[in-house]
């Protein structure tokens, strides 16, 4: 039984990590908004768009610890008997979105306050200003294929 | 798939056509006007001209908000969507004969906005006032008070906290003959107290002196009236001032009828300056003037028809130099030119650039629907956009074809739903098993995503595959089209060929079969040709790929250095499993919204919470992923694709036109 504690912790691990990190990430970008929406309001939806995009780390948090909370049975009601390896391997499957989560996510919080500065100042590059968050992305995404490739390869 | 053929028009024709000539250009909107420098000829300087119609134009604005913000006229969400107004001229033009009129009232309502807020200062000003006189309100005697035949009153203010007791003290502290002295304490807060103190005329100096050394002081500005009374005043005051303000408000909203007209000049004035910036840059002599600019090839009938034909002039058309760099202006048909203002917003072909609007738009449409892929949801999206774009014919060029684009994507994410099997996440099955007792399932057409994830992932990278040979073989398009054969072969074949080769040899390979589950066993000729395909691909690399160095251990530097891209691809390829990795986000937070609503169970509350969760929760994965389609999808674009072939950096085409705010004219 104690392996399903080592599973829940992993499962928990991946939302607390990940949605620190993009509470951070969009929590600083959407200071940087506010400030660009003072000068000019008509920037909103551009501003709004930008601070959203470190957001995303924390739903692939909910998303891996869903898929995983849904593995062990604890959705269901039905708590699987899981033995200390498979809840440690678990754990183990989860760690890699957790901590890429919120590393990733507080450096794309940065990168949109930066790309938020090139709305400002430069409205009509939207296009490159939305393309530097989204590049930091990529390894919260790779983190979250290898997350849920490992979690849904664990037979339990 | 095209960039629409620039040509030079140069025209000459007399100054006393000037002015119908302009005005023929602009409303044919489609020439972009750059002059020849010539020191001989001379400029008409319209700088005060400019200015004057700007400040018309800027008075105006903000006319037009001081009548928005006291007379708010209906706006809605969807206003952004609406358009400018089609006009005809027959109700253009009496307004702007008018124009003066307008002009006068955008300058009343500019003056009635400064006196109210005028009177507003003057309010604040005397609730300050009023403020201030707030701990006086007690004394019953003006505070300017200087007392009887035989007595002085002193006025004043000490530190808080003092008390009767403390005052007499400092004053026997000071002279203890002084007797005749009668305090009283008006009032206390927490910065001063406030008193009031009756002494004899002739001692009054040295309570005075007494009262001071111990922090006593005067009021700054003291009031010839009693306290209450001067209250009542300064309210009276204020009450007048708020009545005023009404009343210049209400004034204001006399205006409201002009609204419609005071766009028109605005947007007249605008047109006027934008002619009269051309004809400063104009060149011209004593009795002729030119003008010079780019035009796409296929509107110079059009400029010959109203122009040539009509005045005394002559028109040169001329091919542009190898050198000049042309304006861009795309010319697609619907469904690639809905991803214009994708490929725009990474930058408009340059030079040597093809169009990637047509290649672009059906690879972006796939990868969005594969990352939402949800037939519900893609529905959503697709009858949304159609209705909006029912809905606002006049709708703004470019943001008609943003929304195009996501109704082709909503098609797009619906079909690749039903592939998956995913309708509101699994919708069906949660409800029916809940609510029905009767667990319906739709089976996928393909096959589930989340049951076997590894067969997604090699789907996508296979997409991906795809997608950058397709960008690879746009770059060899654009060197047989230069006639660049041997950048061909070097730049292109050599790694078409390594990287098949490489391909090949990784189907048959245990790292392939591990993942896949397939074991594909070429036969032997294939995998001799595999490997002869990858090492001539990677010697020609090796070769060639430095062919610009003449130092020829440089050159095989170089080469060296570009097959170390190879790196780079694989880098490439695996950033398409982000096309599984957001695929099954939408699937797994869509259940996880349904397996919330439906926690109540089988009840009536259980049928509003779910619901409750079903339009908040579903609403709002549908807009979180959507973002990450279009962001992502973008990026896959820009970087991945565009980084085979693609340059941008061109220039759009900025025609001579009338560019208005508010409304457009039609054509006679």
């Amino acid at each position: 039984m104690s392996g399903l504690v080592w599973a829940l912790l992993g499962a928990a691990l991946a939302v607390i990590l990940a949605g620190c990190g993009s509470a951070y990430g969009v929590g600083v970008a959407g200071q940087a908004a506010a400030g660009v929406v003072t000068e000019d309001p008509s920037k909103f939806a551009k501003v709004l768009l930008l601070q959203l995009l470190p957001g995303t780390q924390g739903i692939y948090g909910l998303l891996v610890a869903f898929i995983t909370l849904s593995k062990i049975g604890l959705l269901g009601g039905q708590a699987a008997d899981i033995s200390m390896t498979t809840g440690l391997l678990i754990c183990a499957a989860c760690l890699p979105l957790a901590i890429v989560g919120l590393v990733s996510a507080i450096h794309q919080g940065r990168t949109s306050v930066a790309s938020i500065g090139i709305i400002a100042k430069k409205p009509d590059q939207f296009g490159k200003a939305m393309l530097f968050p989204a590049m930091v992305e990529t390894y919260a995404i790779l983190a979250l294929l290898i997350s849920i490739l490992a979690v849904s390869a664990i037979q339990v | 798939m095209a960039k629409l053929q620039m040509q030079r028009v140069s025209i000459c024709a007399l100054k006393r056509d000037r002015k119908a000539v302009l005005e023929k250009m602009q409303k044919l909107g489609v020439m972009e006007v750059s002059s020849i420098e010539d020191e001989e000829l001379e400029r008409l300087d319209t700088q005060t001209a400019r200015q004057s119609f700007d400040k018309k134009t800027n008075g105006i604005e903000s006319a037009l908000t001081i009548l928005q913000t006291y007379a708010p006229a209906k706006t809605s969400m969807f206003d952004g969507l609406k358009g400018k107004d089609l006009i005809e001229s027959d109700e253009f033009n009496p307004v702007i004969e008018d124009r003066e009129e307008y002009l006068s009232a955008s300058k009343k309502l500019i003056s009635l906005e400064k006196e109210i807020s005028e009177k507003k200062a003057n309010i604040s000003k005397t609730e300050n006032q009023v403020e201030a006189i707030q701990p006086w309100l007690k004394l019953d005697i003006p505070m300017d008070y200087k007392g009887t035949q035989h007595t002085r009153t002193l006025i004043g203010t000490m530190a808080p906290l003092t008390t009767l007791e403390m005052v007499y003290t400092f004053i026997k502290e000071y002279d203890d003959s002084l007797d005749a002295v009668e305090v009283e304490i008006i009032n206390q807060d927490k910065d001063a107290t406030y008193l009031c103190v009756v002494c004899l005329r002739e001692e009054a100096d040295k309570v005075e002196e007494a009262l001071r050394l111990n922090g006593f002081a005067r009021p700054a500005n003291p009031i010839s009236q009693i306290p209450l009374a001067y209250e009542e005043e300064l309210k009276a005051d204020i009450r007048s001032y708020e009545k005023e303000i009404e009343d210049r408000i209400s004034q204001v909203k006399e205006f409201e009828s002009k609204r419609k007209g005071l766009k028109f000049v605005s947007d007249y004035y605008r047109m006027r300056k934008e002619k009269y910036e051309v004809l400063g840059t104009l060149p011209q002599s004593e009795r002729t003037f030119f003008i010079s600019g780019y035009i796409p090839k296929r509107e110079v009938p059009k400029i010959q028809k109203a122009i040539g034909d009509v005045y005394t002039c002559i028109i040169d058309i001329d091919e542009l130099g190898e050198e000049e760099e042309a304006p861009v202006l795309l010319d697609n048909s619907t469904f690639p030119s809905s991803v214009e203002g994708v490929v725009s917003s990474y930058g408009l072909p340059g030079k040597d650039d093809v169009d990637p609007s047509m290649v672009t738009s059906i690879f972006y449409v796939i990868f969005f629907g594969l990352m939402l892929s949800d037939a519900a949801y893609g529905l959503v999206v697709f009858l949304a956009c159609f209705i909006v774009l029912k809905k606002f014919p006049r709708m703004g060029i470019e943001m008609r074809k943003s929304i195009r684009l996501f109704m082709y994507c909503g098609v797009s994410t619906t079909v690749w739903g039903v592939l998956f099997g995913g309708y509101f996440g699994d919708l069906i099955s949660v409800v029916s098993k809940v609510f029905f007792n009767k667990e319906i399932i739709i089976k996928p057409l393909w096959f589930a995503p989340l049951d076997n994830p590894m067969k997604l992932l090699i789907f996508s990278m296979l997409f991906g595959v795809i997608h950058l040979f397709v960008g690879l073989g746009v770059k060899g398009y654009l060197c047989i089209k230069n006639k660049d054969i041997v950048g061909f072969v070097s730049d292109v074949v050599f790694w078409y060929m390594m990287l098949i080769g490489l391909i090949l040899m990784l189907l048959p390979s245990q790292i392939f079969v591990s993942m896949s589950q397939m074991n594909i066993v070429f036969p032997p000729a294939i995998n001799t040709l595999a490997k002869g395909l990858a090492i001539a691909g990677a010697l020609g690399i090796f070769l060639m790929s430095g062919r610009s160095s003449k130092n020829f251990g440089l050159r095989l530097a170089l080469g060296a250095y570009d097959l170390y891209n190879i790196t780079g691809w694989v880098s490439d390829v695996l950033s398409y499993s982000r096309l599984l990795a957001l695929g099954l986000a939408t699937g797994v937070i869509a259940s996880v919204i349904n397996q919330m609503g439906t926690m109540a169970g089988k009840s009536v509350l259980g049928v509003i919470i779910f619901i409750f969760a079903f339009v908040v929760g579903h609403t709002f994965n549908l807009g979180i992923n959507m973002l990450g389609a279009y962001v992502h999808t973008c990026r896959l674009q820009y970087v991945e694709f565009f980084g085979k072939f693609y340059e941008g950096g061109g220039r759009a085409f900025r025609p001579f036109t009338t560019n208005t705010n508010y409304v457009d004219l039609k054509e006679d």
